[in-house]
């Protein structure tokens, strides 16, 4: 398996307080990792120091390595706008535009470059197809995504992350606003996305990570306490720290 | 306990009282522009008074056409908007998304007391300063003229669109603009798809706010504008619904034909305001929706 982001010794601060302490973590290609542990940890940080979505917080400082496809993150000559295209994210909340359902998925490619109608229309069902939503929307693409029921709403926010052809998919809680029956659907479609992308996922639920993830990483107060394969990680944790969250004693 | 519960009742009292006191201020002046405007329109004809292209208030044979002044009115406002909402637009976005706080703090002090110059300000500056320079700049004999009052109409309706625009814009829920960086846009790119079209309703209903304040504008524009009764050009003197009655109805004898077409012009006018402030209320209910 080959590393695609790689993060050494990463260390980030929001002004004078540290919520990423010398964190080093590989994240290997067409996996998924989970990332656990209790709020307020930095997992949503460190997922948003994968696509600098930090940068929009003034007064963060980042120090130490981060490297996509072996080239640093936060070399001063990236371009953000490319980075971010290929490392996509999903948000908790379902955060769609409002505007229809259509040009929510087509605002992407929009943006990267000028498409032909028939090659936008392609684009916009091949990405509702991948992340199983077509059937249910095909007849209201102009129809305002904002009637979409809530998972739906997640569903389409992660079909307008895939328009732009990513390789990374971010996901922070992507589930934990959503019932049961939405949940499972999205587990369900998780474990057809590893087939072509790499997701990271921050889950609060541990079942989850156990359920849908290949590696699962648990963070403490910024550290990372310890990472390996998901099944090694809940049966025989290596931490006593690991043991104890992963055993409810807190968190 | 009685003395209290006498005081409650009367304070109610004095509460719908003073609610009253508005609705019969409207009640009485829409009655009264009715009543007082509607003869006129009856004697002259509703089709050669809207569409008549001769006002000629004192000749022997008067004539009683308030085209020019309609469609002055709605020039001006239009020409007022082709200026004012680009520039109010660009700046409520510099506001809410580009300027630093620091730098957002004066920029909205500036446009506060914009908001609080008195029209007769704008046009003693509009006459001493810009009809001047548009004379000398046009090479016009005059520089009074249409063209000098929608500058100075522009500049009166900044305010209200770059305020209303601004809270429309802030209150875009930030998550959208999120998921705009996190797909890879700019921070432009960002602004101009996403914030102002979830701002779009917030934004208009500035700008109807923006065409009511200059279709009722008189003051300002009765001091640059020429007040001669031509059909609008850009460069000619001209007079607008508003300018058509104050210059006039101090020299109309009480009860004439050319005082009641005066009150007719008030009634038009009055129909515009009403029509656009209906508008602004329909975008102002959409606006509540989520
Ligand atoms: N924008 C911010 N400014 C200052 N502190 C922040 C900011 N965002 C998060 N933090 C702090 O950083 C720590 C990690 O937060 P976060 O990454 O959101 O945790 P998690 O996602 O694991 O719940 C918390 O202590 C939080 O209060
Ligand atoms: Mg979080």
């Amino acid at each position: 398996m080959s590393i695609i982001v790689s993060a050494k010794d990463l260390n980030l601060y929001y002004g004078a307080f540290q919520a990423l302490i010398d964190v080093c973590l590989d994240i290997p290609e067409k996996e998924i990792t989970a990332l656990i542990g209790p709020s307020g940890c930095g997992k949503s940080t460190f997922l948003k120091t994968l696509n600098r979505m930090n940068d929009l917080i003034p007064g963060v400082k980042i120090t130490g390595e981060l490297t996509y496809h072996g080239e640093n993150i936060y070399n001063g000559g990236l371009d953000v706008t490319v980075l971010r295209k290929n490392i996509g994210m999903v948000f908790q909340k379902p955060n769609p535009f409002p505007m229809s359902i259509y040009d929510n998925i087509a605002y992407g490619p929009r943006l990267h470059g000028k498409l032909k109608k028939a090659a936008l229309d392609d684009l916009v069902e091949r990405s509702l197809k991948g992340a199983v939503l077509w059937d249910e929307v095909k007849d209201r693409l102009k129809k305002s995504a904002m009637g979409l029921s809530g998972g739906q709403q997640q569903r389409l926010c992660i079909a307008r992350a895939l328009s732009v052809e990513p390789d990374v998919l971010l996901m922070d809680e992507p589930t934990s606003a959503l019932d049961p029956a939405s949940t499972a659907k999205i587990e369900d479609l998780m474990s057809e996305l590893k087939k072509n992308y790499t997701v990271v996922i921050v889950t609060h639920n541990m079942q989850q990570a156990a359920r849908i993830s290949d590696r699962t990483a648990f963070f403490l107060v910024g550290v990372l306490v310890e990472v390996g394969q998901t099944n090694d990680v809940f049966s025989i944790p290596r931490d006593k720290r690991t043991e104890d969250y992963i055993s409810g004693r807190f968190g | 306990m009685k003395a209290k519960a006498a005081v409650e009742r009367i304070m109610g009292s004095v509460f719908f009282v003073c609610g009253m006191v508005t609705i019969v201020a409207v009640l009485g002046i829409t009655a009264y522009l009715i009543i007082s405007g509607i003869p006129a329109i009856r004697e002259i004809g509703l089709v050669d008074f809207l569409f008549g292209q001769v006002w000629q208030s004192t000749a022997s044979e008067p004539l009683f056409g308030i085209m020019p002044f309609i469609l002055t009115s709605v020039y001006g406002t239009l020409g007022a908007c082709l200026i004012g909402v680009p520039v109010g637009l660009m700046t409520a976005v510099f506001l809410a998304k580009v300027a630093s706080p620091k730098v957002a703090a004066v920029v909205n002090t500036a446009v506060e007391l914009l908001a609080g110059i008195p029209s007769v300000v704008y046009g003693l500056i509009g006459m001493i300063v810009l009809v001047p320079a548009v004379m000398r700049f046009f090479q016009l004999k005059n520089g009074t003229s249409l063209f000098a009052a929608i500058i100075v109409l522009a500049v009166m309706i900044l305010p209200s669109i770059i305020s209303v625009a601004r809270t429309a814009l802030v209150s875009v829920p930030g998550e959208y603009e999120e998921a705009s960086f996190a797909l890879g846009a700019t921070k432009m790119e960002t602004i101009f798809r996403v914030s102002i079209p979830a701002a779009k309703s917030g934004i208009a209903a500035g700008i109807v706010l923006g065409i009511g304040r200059a279709i009722g504008e008189a003051m300002a524009v009765m001091m640059v504008a020429g007040n001669v009764a031509n059909m609008p050009e850009l460069f000619k003197s001209v007079s607008f619904l508003t300018t058509a009655i104050t210059k006039e109805m101090a020299y109309a004898p009480t009860g004439s034909l050319r005082q009641q077409a005066l009150f007719s012009i008030a009634l038009v006018l009055y129909v515009f305001i009403m029509l656009i402030n209906t508008i602004l209320n329909a975008f102002l209910k959409r606006r509540e929706k989520p």
